[in-house]
């Protein structure tokens, strides 16, 4: 007789995993009307609006300092683009100067020189395990708020001037006939771009090695210089000069912007440094002992072994600090710098009262960021990923 | 055989006197070529026009002992409000007469760490769950009162360096907890679990603690049914801890991948079910793993709880930047966050050190498959 093999139902994996499944989906639907209907309820016992209709109302508050033109009598919907704009320049501000301080830092620690190595090593150590907003508080409340009133301000050369007001800088002043400068620096772009991967094609087929960089380095500065020449140079600088009592002319930075980016820069500077010792340390010592037996200078194992393999391991978790600046950013709010947070999540928030809805598109401003940078991430992943049999 | 026919080798040159000592040392780490030799000068000139001024500040001029604000009138270092201001810093507005729970609190908290921290205390197993459990009870019991016949303290009330520890040590013990939980669910294979699991990880490290902490202090309340209100403290950490056992899962997840798929294989030839087969074989080798990675969240979250202070709660932070604008202290601004600075600094640092010598005490081969 053939013995049967009968499961009990409660036994069969496939039937518990999929009542499991069920039964979390069933409390999870529950959790979200639940909350749903409180929140309608309580929206409605507070007599709170719904719905996105405020985004076209008056917003009536003014901003310290916003990229796109703005006043009072421009809509809530403005102050978003208003706030996003000023998230995404000190964002970008804070990721260029934070890079170049965490590379420096970061190959300062793999230095031969001692003296060197120590420093980078306690600048790591002590801006690493302080708190980012006492970072931000201290540069904003104990440096940048006790500086001189503008008239007896910090000067630098009669170009830059640091004073309460904020730092002045000379900012330039573009002609008729710019526009002609920017597009030559794009085509130069372009054909730098072209010219790199003719590069690698020509390198891979026949192993020549072509003068890339500083092909490329004189087109994306000549071509645009020439062009900026040939224009008649359409480009003056306005200098900021003491006029009573402030800065006339120039460019200012906002003590609020300077100190916010200055903190962030000091902060993500220390995780890059680390990151940046760590892809180096990640190349093994035969990689560069191969490379100096085949005969490479000390710039090109630099910059065909280490570089190429240290990258693989730095660059994702670059980014990772690049997105977390990025949401870093938003404690602006704790000293009025007028980024997204503070300005639609605080101000536009508290004048509209419409919690959910703000608190939605902000937050979705930050995950879309996140979500596609991830994205990309992954895909740089799977491209530079060690091709292995 | 004569003593002659013996080979008696000379005995060995010294090095070159340049290379040994402390000489030598300098020349092979700090004077080492001519590009070497100018980043030592460089650097030296940096120290020195750095540290002198700043010492000359902080303690040759410093005052360390008077009354009051008036001592310091002279220019130099303030430092006798940290110690006029102490109590403040470290018990906020918690009532004066009543502090003597908080230091149980705190006297019980440090013991539990310094018993787990340390390697060779007996009876772990045991401990272990007793501290995660009896700690947050007791610190509830006796901080908030009303039982035993304590009067109760409202949570407004707690601040200073109190409420940062106590906001940090329940964020630590629920977001580990929470973080397995995630991780596990993020690879499990049932889809619903898996895509719940990857949505709350993604949306909570997709988004900014800041936003999270205005979340919970104004949507938060909107969600809960007519009559039952959170504290603010309450809510707060109800947002840190979402937020925390996001990055968390992500890291347990780190070590969950670095484990061999032999090690399943073998629990479940073992007869071993799911929950044992992570508990008793998949978990204890992938914590270890990620010791550091964990350590790291936990300095994060450590930190983070600083952003308490911008939805309205007194952190330690808060209680020092109160002082700074008090009028009564005048131009202590620099001396006050470096304060605050050396008091999360010496916690983190504490922390990092530690983790590196459980990396460095746990490394038994493993990590190289």
């Amino acid at each position: 007789m053939q013995p049967t093999r009968t499961i009990k139902p409660w036994n069969d994996p496939k039937i518990r995993a999929l009542v499991f499944q069920a039964a979390v989906i069933a409390a999870v639907l529950w959790l979200a009307v639940t909350l749903f209907r409180n929140t309608l309820l309580n929206m409605e016992h507070r007599n709170i609006q719904t719905g996105f209709g405020f985004l076209g109302q008056t917003a009536g508050f003014g901003i310290l300092f916003s990229l796109i033109p703005y006043d009072e009598s421009y809509s809530y919907g403005r102050t978003f683009f208003v706030g996003l704009l000023n998230t995404v320049l000190v964002s970008g501000l804070g990721i260029v100067t934070a890079t170049l301080l965490g590379f420096l830092a970061g190959i300062s620690r793999l230095s031969r020189n001692w003296l060197v190595a120590r420093l980078a090593e306690v600048y790591v150590e002590i801006f690493r395990n302080v708190p980012l907003l006492l970072q931000i508080f201290f540069w904003y409340f104990a440096v940048l708020q006790t500086l001189p009133a503008p008239r007896r301000s910090l000067n630098f050369h009669d170009l830059v001037f640091l004073s309460k007001r904020g730092l002045y800088v000379p900012a330039p002043v573009f002609g008729p006939g710019m526009e002609w400068v920017g597009l030559a620096l794009l085509a130069a772009l372009i054909a730098v771009w072209r010219l790199s991967r003719w590069e690698t094609r020509r390198r891979e087929a026949t192993g020549q090695i072509f003068p890339f960089w500083r092909v490329a380095a004189a087109l994306a500065i000549g071509a645009p210089g020439l062009v900026f020449l040939l224009a008649g140079a359409p480009m003056t600088w306005s200098v900021p000069a003491l006029r009573g009592f402030n800065f006339a002319g120039g460019g200012v930075l906002l003590p609020e912007l300077v100190a916010l980016w200055f903190a962030l820069t000091v902060y993500t500077g220390t995780f890059i440094a680390e990151i940046v010792r760590s892809g180096i340390q990640a190349v093994s010592h035969g990689q560069t002992e191969a490379a100096a037996a085949l005969g490479l200078k000390r710039g090109q194992i630099i910059r065909l072994v280490v570089l190429p393999q240290a990258l693989r391991v730095i660059i994702p978790p670059l980014t990772s600090q690049y997105l977390n600046l990025a949401k870093n950013s938003s404690l602006a709010t704790a000293i009025g710098y007028p980024d997204l947070v503070n300005v639609f999540m605080g101000t536009t928030l508290n004048q509209t009262g419409q919690a959910v809805e703000v608190v939605a598109m902000t937050m979705s401003v930050y995950l879309t960021i996140s979500l596609v940078i991830s994205l990309a991430m992954n895909g740089y992943n799977k491209r530079v990923a060690l091709k292995e049999r | 055989m004569a003593e002659s026919d013996v080979f008696v080798p000379k005995p060995s040159l010294p090095p070159p006197s340049g290379s040994v000592g402390v000489a030598g040392w300098m020349r092979a780490n700090l004077f080492a070529g001519p590009f070497n030799t100018a980043l030592t000068l460089v650097a030296l000139w940096l120290l020195v026009s750095g540290l002198v001024p700043l010492f000359d500040w902080a303690v040759l001029r410093g005052h360390f002992s008077g009354g009051d604000a008036q001592a310091c009138r002279s220019g130099g270092a303030c430092w006798l409000f940290v110690g006029e201001r102490f109590r403040f810093f470290i018990y906020g507005f918690y009532p004066a007469g009543q502090v003597w729970r908080v230091n149980i609190v705190l006297a019980v908290t440090a013991a539990a760490i310094g018993a787990l921290a340390w390697p060779r205390t007996p009876g772990k197993r045991f401990l272990v769950p007793a501290a995660i459990v009896g700690v947050p009870a007791l610190t509830l019991a006796l901080m908030h009162g009303g039982v035993f016949g304590l009067p109760v303290v409202a949570t407004d009330q707690w601040s200073g360096l109190t409420l940062t520890l106590v906001l940090s040590v329940v964020g630590i013990v629920m977001a580990l907890p929470f973080g397995i939980v995630l991780a596990l669910g993020r690879r499990s294979k049932m889809m619903a679990v898996r895509t719940l699991c990857i949505l709350f990880i993604e949306v909570w490290r997709g988004v900014p603690l800041i936003s999270v902490l205005f979340m919970a202090s104004v949507m938060l309340p909107l969600f809960l049914p007519e009559g039952v209100q959170f504290s603010k403290v309450l809510r707060a950490m109800i947002g840190i801890v979402m937020f925390e056992s996001a990055y968390m899962a992500e890291v347990v997840r780190g070590g969950l991948q670095a484990i061999p798929r032999g090690q399943f294989e073998a629990a479940a030839a073992l007869g071993l079910g799911y929950w044992r087969t992570m508990g008793l074989v998949v978990l204890p080798q992938a914590l270890k793993l990620v010791i550091p990675g964990i350590v790291n969240t936990f300095i994060a979250l450590f930190k983070d709880t600083t952003l308490v202070l911008i939805i309205g709660l007194f952190d330690v932070l808060a209680t020092v930047h109160a002082t700074i604008v008090d009028p009564a202290w005048p131009a202590i601004a620099i001396e006050g966050y470096l304060f605050a600075a050396l008091v999360f600094w010496v916690f983190c640092f504490g922390m990092s050190r530690y983790s590196q010598a459980l990396e460095r005490k746990l490394h038994t081969g493993h990590k190289r498959n």
